[in-house]
């Protein structure tokens, strides 16, 4: 029987009039991938800042380990010490070298001594290969760079899932690879992750299971061998089109 | 000769007595003014409606009025407040504090408050994703850069509270302008001298300082990516 990590139940955002979120749900498993993809405006962000409660929904509920986060009585700051995010433009801790950066959590949040600290913070850079760059500050690394401070930073609070908000859409092109390889890499070790992504060859390589949104409702689920073989709703088709086109036809090998 | 060497012997004077005094006024005035002030800039972004206003208000009060008049009801008006201090001496030189402080505490907060607000968002939403709280991502994350971000700005209120703690002299503080009409009285013919030494004093504790700051900082902020200027 697995566990679910993380549950989310018909969640409702409206900013003003505006609906971004129109009653989604879905549950996470332990050590299973999702991968949230679809048309810009889909939800897709405020949908993982739903679930680490950076952004509150108006309705529905989001529970950790069967938790809620909507509960008056959570501790919401603890709760999202088990929740990593990982930023489309980092936002690294400017004022903080690398190493500071992903030991500044453990230290501060999960009360470890500064020794202790700096010793998960070393480990979790290794695991980013960053592990010589801990003492350059942030404005001194490359995007790809900063990103994978910024995987170390989320893995150092050993969370129970990772969100991912569009992790390789800032960088160049050439900096997307260390990035991917890195996400790879802890997928594989059985992380659990949440990542809303257009990178259909990482979604191929580990994904369990891929959601597609649009106008802030899931339009289609499914594994990657579904949507690359044989989706169904007319607008997975059209998008999934439209990536192969920008893409190539290599990335994502639909066949129509 | 007599007179030269009678200049020298009263600008040592002025310098020992009114340069120290006039560095502690700044100092001390300067740095209640960054407590007061940073508690207001925090009050005004982080604090519940009330304190904004209170904030503002206090603001809108301490930059609306003289520095001057500020000394007068400080020094004057209210200076039985200060007999604690012991003697007369010590009473209008904390009066003259408290003015100096209190007015520049207005200014501060309104620098740290542009400041704070110039931090990214997205600083407060990673911090508080590692699992901070807004106490810690304030303490921790916020602050820290919004404090390297005032300080080429902080530079100037500096050199404003150090040229304004001379007006502490019509309240009686034996500051570097006090000592020197106080021997002006006795040495006219040396008046143009000494309000000359006086004027360079002035100018050697500010030009220096608020360039050196101000552009040591501005290459520390750039290497942080944190914006500075050109």
């Amino acid at each position: 029987m697995m566990t679910k990590v993380i549950e989310v139940k018909d969640v409702w955002k409206a900013y003003d009039t505006l609906e971004v979120l129109k009653g989604i749900s879905f549950d996470v498993f332990e050590g299973e991938v999702k991968v949230v993809f679809g048309p810009s405006g889909s939800g897709k962000s405020t949908l993982l800042r739903v679930i680490n409660m950076l952004t509150p929904p108006d309705k529905g509920e989001v529970l950790l380990r069967g938790q809620s986060l909507m509960d008056p009585q959570a501790d919401l700051t603890k709760l999202r010490a088990h929740i990593g995010f990982v930023f489309q433009n980092f936002n690294l801790f400017a004022h903080l070298k690398a190493i500071d950066n992903v030991s500044i959590g453990p230290h501060l949040v999960l009360g470890k001594t500064k020794e202790e600290a700096h010793d998960i913070a070393f480990k979790a850079l290794e695991k980013v290969r960053m592990n010589d760059w801990g003492h350059h500050y942030p404005a001194q690394l490359s995007g790809g760079q900063q990103q994978r401070i910024g995987i170390a930073r989320s893995l150092a609070m050993n969370p129970d899932v990772i969100l991912f908000d569009e992790p390789t859409s800032a960088l160049d092109p050439e900096l997307i690879g260390e990035v991917l390889q890195v996400m790879l890499d802890i997928a594989k070790e059985g992380t659990t992750m949440i990542v809303v992504t257009h990178e259909l060859g990482f979604a191929r390589a580990v994904a369990d299971e891929m959601i597609f949104m649009d106008h802030g409702v899931i339009v289609e689920t499914g594994t990657p061998q579904h949507f690359f073989q044989n989706p169904k709703s007319e607008r997975a088709i059209d998008f999934l089109h439209k990536l192969e086109v920008l893409y190539g036809q290599a990335e994502t090998d639909i066949e129509s | 000769m007599q007179e030269a060497i009678g200049l020298l012997d009263i600008l040592l004077l002025i310098m020992i007595r009114g340069l120290s005094t006039t560095l502690a006024l700044t100092l001390i005035s300067l740095l209640f003014g960054f407590l007061i002030g940073t508690g207001l800039a925090l009050m005004r972004v982080y604090g519940p409606i009330e304190l904004q206003w209170v904030s503002i208000g206090y603001e809108k009060i301490f930059r609306g009025i003289p520095l001057l008049v500020l000394l007068f009801i400080f020094g004057a008006a209210l200076l039985g407040l200060f007999t604690w201090a012991g003697s007369l001496t010590n009473a209008v030189f904390v009066a003259a504090v408290f003015a100096l402080a209190l007015r520049s505490a207005a200014y501060q907060s309104e620098l740290f408050r542009g400041s704070i607000m110039s931090i990214d968002p997205g600083q407060m939403m990673a911090a508080q994703s590692v699992g901070m709280n807004q106490y810690q991502a304030t303490w921790h994350i916020i602050l820290p850069q919004a404090l390297r971000l005032s300080l080429p700005g902080w530079t100037n209120e500096y050199a404003v509270v150090i040229k304004d703690s001379s007006l502490a002299s019509a309240i009686g503080v034996a500051e570097l302008i006090y000592q020197a009409q106080a021997f002006t009285l006795d040495y006219p013919a040396l008046f143009l001298g000494i309000i000359l030494v006086i004027a360079i004093i002035y100018f050697a504790f500010t030009y220096p300082v608020t360039k050196y700051v101000g552009e040591s900082m501005t290459t520390k902020l750039r290497e942080l990516g944190l914006g500075g200027g050109k």
